[in-house]
Formats: C-alpha cells, sequence, structure tokens
C-alpha cells in the first residue's frame, strides 16, 4: 500500500498541452505504471485532441466522465491556476495537484474558501507533486532517485525533498510515498494531513518530515505527533540563518511578527518527541539510526 | 513588494480611510513650501524609507514654524537613517512627508494579515498603538482582539463595531472607526496585498479618527494586474543586487557572510546556508536559481556573488531533477572561465546525469574542488574560506 495515489489510480493533466506540461506528463507517463494511469488531459478548446495518445478534453468534468480519472494535476499557469482547480473541485475529483507556482494569495483563499465542505483534496500548489516508487509519479520530481520501500517523506520544498529521498535511498532505505506539500502561505493539505495519512498506512514504518520557516503549521504538526503517531518521524527545518522578513524564494518562506523560526519550530518538534536533526545532510542517517532502536 | 508611507495613505484615502492633509517633498525648499500651502500651525515632517522605527531614529520631527520645518527638513533628507529594521548602515533618506498636525486623544493598532493556519484574512486591532505590535504581543497578549473575515460577506458593520468598541474608541468614534475597518479591507483585498497596517490609527481631541502612518505589503504574485501598485516602486530602497538578479529571474537576498552559495531550489538554498552555518562558516546570500537554470543563468548568478567585496569562496550545490547536471556542470565551467573566478570553488551535483556533470567539471582543467555530499562539500568549502 502507499497514501492517496497507487498504480491502480487514474490521473487527467490540467494544461497538457502547454510546455510544461508536455514535458512533465511525459516523464510521468515513462515512469513505472505510468502509461497505464495517465488516461486524459484537460485544455479548453483542444477537446478530440490526442498528446501522446492520451485524450484531451475541453472539461475535468468531460475528462472525469470519459475516462474515469479521479486525480488531477495542473501545469496550468498562475493566473488561471486557482480557477483550475475550482474547475477540478467542481468536478468532485478525489485529489488535485497543482504543480504551478506563482499564484496570487487572494487567488488562493478564494478558492479554498470555496472548497469548504467539499470532499476534494489538494496537495500544493507551488509543490513538486507526489510519488509512490514503483508505481506510479505525479509531478516533476526525478523518478530514478526513489526506491520502494516503508519510509514516508512529507516536505514543503521541492529539491530538498530530493536530498532526503537521495539520502535515503543510498542507506538501502526505500519510499513508501514522498509527497511534496509546496512552499505558498494557503495550501491545500498539510504536514499535518500527510502525517495522518501515513499514520494509517500499514507500509509506512517512518517518516521524514522536512519543514522550513514560515507559519507555524510544523508546531501544529509537532504537537499531534506527540499525542497520536504510533510511528517514528524525523525532523528538519531549513531556514536557521534566514534573517527575518525577508521571502526565501518561497512565498511562504518569511519569519514575520516574530512568528515562524526554525529555532522555535524544532524546539517545538523535539519536544514532541521528534527525532530533529539542524544538519540536512543527516536526514537519512538519523533515519537509520532510530529505525535500529 | 513595500511602498512608502505616503503611497499608503494615497491607497487608504482611496477607499475612504481619512490620513492627515500632507504631501511628498524631494527637497528642502519643496517642504517649506508645501507646508506652507497646507497651512496650520504645526507640521510633522516624516522620513519615508520603507523600514519601520523611523521616530526612533531621528527621521520623524514635530515643527511648529516654517523655519522648523526647514531646519527638520535639512536634518531629515540625505540622513542614514538607521532602525532596528534598517541594519547598520541605515538608509539613506530621499523623500519626506510634510503633514498638519494633529490633536492627539489616543493612539490604536490596527492591521490586517493572511492567518495561514485559519486559511483567511485577519483583523488584528489593540488599545496599544504607536508601538511595535510585536512588542504588545509578547507582553500583553490579551490586548490583541482578532477577528476573522469572511470572504463572500467582507468586514461586516456589528463586527467591525463590535471590535472598534473592543479596543476602546468611544461612541461617538464608532462609526468612523467602522469606515476606516471596511476601507482597510477593501484597500487589502482589492490590491493583493500580505500586510496592511495603520500604526497608529490616532482618535482626536474631538472624537475623530485618522489614519496617522501606513504601511503595506503587497503579494508579488499579483503584481501583474496592479501596474498602479507597480507604480510605487521605489528601487532606491531595495538591495541592488537582489534588483539585478530579479532581472534574471533569480531569487537572491543579500546576507553578511564570506561564503558565496547557488542553489536549485529554495528549500535546498536555505538548508545549504544552515549547513555552512553548522560547519563554521557563514553565508554571503541565499541564492536560487531555480528550476530551468541556463548557462547564462549560472554565469550571471556567479558575476552577482563575485559583485560581494567580503566574497571568500563559493559552494554550488545542486540536486539535479529536471535540471541535468550537466548542463549545470557546463554552465559553472563557462562562467567560471568568463568571470576569471579568483575565489575557491566547491561543486556538489548530484542527481540526473550526475556522472556526466562530473566528468565535465573534472576534464575543465579548473581547479574546482569537488564534494562528494552536502556536508563533505560544506566543510571543504569552510575551510577554504578559512584559508583565503
Amino acid at each position: 500500500m502507499s497514501i492517496l495515489i497507487d498504480k491502480n489510480t487514474r490521473v487527467m493533466t490540467q494544461g497538457m498541452t502547454g510546455k510544461v506540461g508536455q514535458f512533465h506528463t511525459q516523464n510521468c507517463i515513462a515512469y513505472a505504471n505510468g502509461a497505464n494511469c495517465f488516461v486524459a488531459g484537460v485544455t479548453p478548446k483542444k477537446g478530440g485532441q490526442n498528446f501522446e495518445g492520451v485524450p484531451i478534453y475541453d472539461s475535468v468534468l468531460e475528462a472525469k466522465q470519459q475516462t474515469g480519472a479521479t486525480v488531477s494535476v495542473i501545469y496550468v499557469p498562475p493566473p488561471f491556476a486557482a480557477a483550475a482547480i475550482d474547475e477540478a473541485v467542481e468536478a468532485d475529483l478525489d485529489l488535485v495537484i497543482c504543480i504551478t507556482e506563482g499564484i496570487p494569495v487572494h487567488d488562493m483563499l478564494k478558492t479554498r474558501y470555496k472548497m469548504q465542505g467539499k470532499r476534494t483534496l489538494l496537495i500544493g500548489p507551488n509543490c513538486p507533486g507526489l510519488i509512490t516508487p514503483d508505481e506510479l509519479k505525479i509531478g516533476i520530481m526525478p523518478g530514478h532517485i526513489h526506491r520502494k520501500g516503508r519510509i514516508g517523506v512529507v516536505s514543503r520544498s521541492g529539491t530538498l525533498t530530493y536530498e532526503a529521498v537521495g539520502q535515503l535511498s543510498a542507506l538501502g532505505l526505500g519510499q513508501s510515498s514522498c509527497v511534496g506539500i509546496g512552499g505558498d502561505p494557503i495550501n491545500g493539505l498539510k504536514h499535518l494531513d500527510v502525517l495522518q495519512l501515513f499514520n494509517d498506512d500499514p507500509d509506512t514504518d517512518a517518516v521524514i518530515m522536512v519543514g522550513e520557516i514560515g507559519g507555524t503549521d510544523e508546531e501544529e504538526c509537532a504537537r499531534w505527533i506527540k499525542d497520536h503517531m504510533r510511528k517514528p518521524v524525523v525532523g528538519f527545518i531549513a531556514g536557521i540563518t534566514a534573517p527575518p522578513g525577508k521571502r526565501m524564494g518561497h512565498a511562504g518562506a518569511i519569519i514575520s511578527g516574530g512568528q515562524g523560526g526554525a529555532g522555535a519550530k524544532l524546539a517545538v518538534m523535539e519536544e514532541c518527541g521528534i527525532h530533529i536533526t539542524r544538519n540536512p545532510a543527516e536526514m537519512g542517517k538519523v533515519m537509520k539510526q532510530v529505525l535500529r532502536g | 513588494m513595500k511602498i512608502h508611507e505616503y503611497q499608503g495613505k494615497e491607497i487608504l484615502r482611496q477607499f475612504g480611510v481619512p490620513t492627515p492633509l500632507g504631501a511628498a517633498c524631494f527637497s528642502v525648499d519643496e517642504a517649506v513650501t508645501r507646508a506652507r500651502e497646507l497651512g496650520g500651525a504645526v507640521w510633522v515632517v516624516k522620513a519615508q524609507i520603507h523600514a519601520g522605527g523611523r521616530g526612533k531614529g531621528g527621521g520623524v520631527k514635530v515643527a511648529r514654524s516654517l523655519d522648523e520645518v526647514r531646519a527638520a527638513a535639512q536634518q531629515i533628507l540625505g540622513m542614514h537613517l538607521v532602525t532596528h529594521q534598517t541594519g547598520k548602515d541605515g538608509q539613506v533618506v530621499h523623500r519626506l512627508l510634510i503633514e498638519q498636525g494633529a490633536a492627539i486623544a489616543k493612539e490604536f493598532y490596527l492591521g490586517m494579515v493572511i492567518d495561514r493556519s485559519k486559511q483567511r484574512v485577519a483583523l488584528l486591532a489593540s488599545s496599544e498603538g504607536g508601538m511595535e505590535i510585536e512588542e504588545v504581543a509578547a507582553h500583553h497578549p490579551e490586548k490583541i482582539h482578532k477577528l476573522w473575515i469572511d470572504l463572500l460577506h467582507g468586514m461586516q458593520d456589528a463586527a467591525a463595531a463590535q471590535i472598534a468598541k473592543k479596543i476602546g474608541i468611544p461612541d461617538a468614534a464608532i462609526a468612523e472607526t467602522v469606515t476606516v475597518l471596511q476601507g482597510l479591507y477593501r484597500a487589502f483585498v482589492e490590491k493583493d496585498a500580505m500586510l496592511a497596517e495603520i500604526n497608529p490609527l490616532v482618535l482626536t481631541t474631538d472624537n475623530h479618527v485618522i489614519a496617522l502612518d501606513a504601511k503595506f505589503n503587497f503579494d508579488s504574485n499579483a503584481l501583474y494586474r496592479h501596474p498602479e501598485v507597480v507604480a510605487y516602486r521605489d528601487l532606491d530602497e531595495e538591495d541592488a543586487a537582489e534588483i539585478e538578479a530579479s532581472k534574471f529571474d533569480l531569487s537572491y537576498i543579500s546576507l553578511d557572510g564570506d561564503i558565496g552559495c547557488l542553489v536549485n531550489g529554495a528549500g535546498l538554498a536555505m538548508a545549504t546556508m544552515d549547513i555552512i552555518k553548522l560547519y563554521g562558516g557563514s553565508p554571503a546570500n541565499f541564492l536560487d536559481v531555480g528550476g530551468g537554470a541556463t548557462k547564462e543563468k549560472v554565469t550571471e548568478a556567479f558575476k552577482l556573488m563575485l559583485k560581494n567585496p567580503n566574497l571568500k569562496a563559493i559552494l554550488v550545490n545542486i540536486f539535479g531533477g529536471i535540471m541535468k547536471c550537466d548542463v549545470i556542470a557546463e554552465g559553472v565551467v563557462a562562467a567560471a572561465r568568463e568571470v576569471h573566478l579568483a575565489v575557491p570553488l566547491v561543486v556538489r551535483l548530484e542527481g540526473t546525469n550526475v556522472d556526466l556533470g562530473k566528468k565535465i567539471l573534472a576534464e575543465s582543467g579548473l581547479p574546482i574542488i569537488s564534494g562528494s555530499d552536502m556536508a563533505d562539500a560544506a566543510e571543504k568549502v569552510v575551510a577554504a574560506a578559512r584559508n583565503k
């Protein structure tokens, strides 16, 4: 098993005909069971065409009805990406993964408002996507660094997730699923939501949680872990050296109003029983030690 | 993106929020002329820089005659204003705001932010105006009142009046305060702000409310639909290296250390700074070249880092995903040659096409130090900077 996606998931790509959408859809189709999983693309006014054999539909609803796809991945440009999420939510999909970086925060506030009471889950925006190794990759991560196994990975950052995965794979520790939740301040699933899924997944033994400065998600997650998590968690927070008030690349990575500093996050995580490391080169090593007991 | 106080007040007035009568000035003579035009007996001369804490730093002066206006303007214009937000060198003052003085009975705080965990716009209001809200939060958290605003209904009369009462606005000024709160909220939403602050909002001795200061920070991802906000941009207030970086779509932030970092991805870039510090060094910058770095982008990134006179060594840390290591390696070699690199360069490559990338570096004939992983690379760059 795994969380959120596996080899039986059926996926559509919103924005498949753009340069970015084409490139990543090709890579995802080429990975493991991707050729069976990617069944549709959505681009308004291009319905009836196809891309590398994958049929294109005018709307998410039509793609869902025609192919049975219940998951969508979005590469639509920022000014239109929030509306693309809205469309997927309206079509009552199970899961939407929004890769797009640079969506205005107020657009995401409106989208999240409309999602209240809906069952569709959102990952991202501004995220690398998620992967269940050897089964299905939905997103922009390099598939070849992953190994199938029993460690869950959840992170706000793309390349830092690859770093964690690379360290695990090098030590012979495979991954059950790896989820990039994204670097924006207003987003879908948080660390806490993903940790809950890993906790309930019989094929996940332990989790690496990678956070960064900004907000209080990691602290809230740590408190939940203390009371509910039955599996060991290794944690790292990027941005110990980040100056306050500066946006460090990600829209959400900013220490503001005295909140969101890495030191405070690490302290709360440590208090809550998370095996923290301050060295980003040792996430895998710490996991190996924890598993040895 | 930040703007000046006088620009923020222009926006507030468009949304019905009263501010003192005032004018922006760029010279001493202009300041005196404007003060005369404004009339009255008391003026306030305020330095316009993007940092907070201007009053404490000597950037705000009260004048009771046109001669005093002239003296204050002479003092403030061109000064290196040092506040807790500017760093030790301060910020040179190029603009002033001259305003009529207000008869202040009491000061309040109003702030509008995006609450990430509630995923709503939140209003913060406090009876403790005129001081940093962080300080109030630390010492008197009970004096900060919060209101989460429902997107569909906006800032409603009853909720606004209730929070005005909570912070101690007298009955006579409640209606005006409701107008201020609704204007502030509309400005926040319609202009795509991340932060909007009126600190202080003052109650005058005749029971009117006026925004005595205005602070805005806008979502840079939404500037494409706000040319009127972009027009407020003041490049004098921004770091020269960061402006240069933005031209090449590089995310760059100057820091005060001596080890330059070139990394792909914001999270890994921060982690790279952290590990340099952990191994006893100090990062000179944050630099994310993004997912689609080309040879040209890498060369520009090297040029940017080398403009820093404190630079002693450079660490390139790339985890190639979409970005292939051989492309990056070619970029690094070309950049090192073009800029005649004279500081030690440590490169750590991992991910897609890593072997090809390493081969390109090794065969370049350049004195590039190879890092086998992040820890090894950090150790080597810290040692190289120390020996420089």
